[in-house]
């Protein structure tokens, strides 16, 4: 564990940590989120979906079906805790390893699916790569690969509210490797200045691809960092479901009564690789990956939801039996869909197509690529 | 009609488009009190509040960031940047987040915004105050870029530039900020984008030139004609996407071509549109064409006349095309 996570709970004051949930299964009552049984099953199916998404998406990718996948393996309760606290009418800016919040939020499936295959029926029409689906019905905009530069446009969003007078913040995702970015710098500073309500998540998952957080920053903290801005910056146990939770809204709830932008670190560990195209053995210890896995974030869930007879066996074997079932029926569907049509790839460049584009598109109908079918 | 310069047009198209649409804010460093270092944007504040016409920290991609998260809930941004020089650090926003966000999002949002911008030399401001990057956001798909080189266009094309459905980087040649000078209508007009404009007929060759270039060509091609070569200087308007037919109909009637721009020879707009002319109409072509063009350096200081293309170095290209 590197020194900018390892402070924990129970840490001097400007490094202290939020957490909720105690090891004998009870909550701090300072930071519960009131959470019911019901609300709190509901979470836990989105948690073991998103993990058990992640690991079918990365045997697609192993497979060769997919081209990528970007996962978000012991990071599910940073992630979906927080978009959890976010209300309808707020807008989420992803990083890219949210899905598991999208589908929370409404994404369907079959659309995640349609994205992983860059098919016809991709709502992006197969112009990003996996992983890079849009969902506008629920206010997910479009996720932007390089890091950090969703960070101003959750600013933005948030502003134009504020301008409007309308009740909607934003929450965006980043991890530690973004804080170095002049986005965040910039985005920070300019909803610190407006008191514009923005929730900003960063999840401090110890690494950006290779670098572990000591090459990102010479802070103690990230959250400190917020200072800076003349804002608030809170740690939270990003695997701790409750805290994460409970931190949101508190952040959610001060934007929405005009009290300016909140930073939130986060603090969790990304236990497979950065994406299917990394092998994270060759600059890793397991030692560290081990000591997280005995705070894994869905486990936990799980242990509570027992302990208050909420979950059993039964349930989690319907439960990932349900989730395999539908799974395989959209990739189903996904890979039996065709490629989008040739002509699709000239669209949406500008709202209408201009002439040059128009011969471009000519010059590809009129030559396509032997062997595609398009011929 | 009233008489006005690029400065009082572009205000008078701002002012129009924020009393008629809500959702138009302006935002930029210096735009509010001051109304702009070269007064563009003043007494917009005055009239429609802090909260529409906002000054903002000194970071250009933060102000294209945020303008970019404006547009997707529905603001309509016009971003100025205060000198062309200094929008790099947002580049990375324009590339790859504002022009790309239709196509990336398969149409379901769009970023709609403008950003106004002024360009070129010849105001003893240097290397930081004097380039003209235009060839930097015409490769790049998903941007329309407009030029606008009088008044009534700038009015005209402004408008228009904010009520298209997608990015516009509306360059402001700020040499002729106040010297170029016309009649002005008092209300509403817009001048369609992709559109140039015959600024002067002529039969023997044909003249690309915008911005402030416009005026040292149509010198350039007034002295020709002393000379009894007869050019015709288009006024392209809107660099990309171009108006092509009035190109390639101009060059078919002329069979000869300069092209004019204060951005370095190598890499700019000059070379894609002789390309164009070349691919198309080459069998229409009597001689070479030519590129007049600021040199392969960075913008100089002391030199600056000498390194824009001015009247005296189009003269000669205008006559030798036309013998040659």
């Amino acid at each position: 564990m590197s020194s900018a996570q390892s402070k924990r709970p129970g840490a001097d004051a400007p490094d202290a940590v939020v957490s909720v949930m105690r090891d004998d299964g009870s909550l701090d009552p300072a930071h519960d989120p009131g959470l019911s049984d019901d609300d709190v099953k509901s979470l836990y199916r989105y948690l073991v979906q998103t993990r058990q998404l992640d690991e079918r998406f990365v045997q697609l990718q192993r497979q060769g079906r997919i081209g990528f996948h970007v996962g978000s393996l012991g990071e599910e309760a940073a992630i979906l805790g927080s978009a959890w606290a976010m209300r309808k009418n707020d807008w989420l800016f992803p990083c890219y390893r949210e899905f598991g919040a999208a589908l929370m939020r409404g994404l369907s499936l079959q659309t995640l699916c349609d994205n992983m295959f860059g098919n016809a029926n991709d709502t992006v029409r197969g112009r990003q790569m996996p992983c890079h689906y849009t969902c506008r019905a629920v206010n997910w905009a479009s996720i932007s690969s390089p890091v950090g530069t969703q960070i101003t446009h959750a600013v933005g969003t948030a502003w134009a509210a504020k301008i409007r007078r309308e009740d909607s913040a934003s929450l965006v995702y980043f991890g530690d490797g973004a804080t170095s970015s002049s986005d965040f710098h910039s985005a920070l500073n300019f909803a610190g200045v407006f008191r514009l309500p923005v929730v900003f998540l960063c999840r401090n998952n110890g690494w950006a691809i290779s670098v572990p957080v000591e090459r990102q920053t010479a802070t103690r903290t990230f959250a400190e960092k917020a200072l800076a801005y003349g804002i608030p910056g809170v740690r939270v146990d990003g695997n701790d479901l409750f805290a994460v939770v409970s931190v949101t809204q508190k952040a959610l709830e001060r934007g929405v009564r005009g009290e300016g932008p909140t930073l939130i670190e986060a603090i969790t560990y990304r236990m497979g690789g950065h994406s299917t195209s990394d092998d994270p053995n060759r600059y890793r210890e397991t030692e560290a990956v081990e000591a997280w896995a005995a705070r894994d974030p869905i486990e936990r869930v799980r242990s509570y939801l027992e302990k208050r007879g909420a979950w059993s066996d039964a349930d989690q074997a319907r439960l990932t039996a349900e989730i395999d079932q539908h799974f395989r029926e959209a990739v189903a569907a996904a890979e039996k869909a065709p490629p989008p049509p040739l002509e699709s790839m000239f669209d949406d460049v500008y709202a209408k197509v201009p002439w040059h584009l128009a011969e471009e598109r000519a010059e590809l109908l009129a030559g396509a690529r032997p062997g595609t079918g398009h011929g | 009609m009233t008489t006005s310069n690029m400065v009082q047009a572009i205000n008078d198209a701002l002012r129009i488009a924020m009393r008629g649409d809500q959702r138009v804010v302006v935002l930029g460093e210096d735009v509010g009190k001051v109304g702009g270092v070269f007064r563009v944007t003043a007494g917009l504040q005055e009239e429609f509040g802090e909260e529409r016409v906002i000054d903002t920290p000194l970071s250009e991609n933060g102000i294209v960031g945020a303008a970019v998260g404006m547009a997707l809930y529905g603001i309509v941004p016009v971003v100025e940047i205060q000198f062309a020089d200094f929008i790099w650090p947002a580049y990375d926003q324009i590339v790859n987040e504002l022009a790309k966000y239709r196509y990336r999002s398969g149409g379901e949002y769009s970023a709609k915004i403008v950003i106004r911008t002024p360009v070129g030399g010849g105001i003893r401001g240097g290397h930081y105050h004097s380039q003209h990057p235009e060839a930097a956001f015409i490769g790049v798909p998903g941007l329309k870029v407009v030029i606008p080189s009088n008044p009534y266009d700038a009015k005209g094309l402004l408008l228009a530039s904010i009520r298209d459905p997608d990015p516009v980087i509306f360059f402001e040649p700020k040499r002729i900020y106040r010297a170029a000078k016309g009649e002005v209508p008092e209300g509403d007009y817009v001048v369609p984008l992709e559109s140039a404009s015959i600024v002067k007929s002529g039969r023997h060759v044909t003249v690309l030139a915008y911005g402030a270039m416009l005026y040292e060509a149509l010198d350039a091609a007034n002295k020709a004609a002393e000379r009894g070569v007869d050019a015709e200087v288009i006024d392209l308007r809107t660099l990309w996407p171009l108006d092509i037919n009035t190109v390639l109909e101009s060059v078919k009637r002329t069979g000869r071509l300069v092209v004019v721009h204060e951005a370095p020879r190598t890499g700019g707009f000059g070379g894609e549109l002789v390309t164009l002319v070349t691919e198309r109409v080459f069998f229409h072509l009597e001689a070479p064409p030519v590129r007049v063009t600021g040199f392969d350096t960075p913008f100089p200081y002391t030199l600056e006349m000498e390194y824009l293309p001015l009247s005296h170095r189009i003269l000669p290209a205008i006559l030798s095309v036309a013998r040659g």
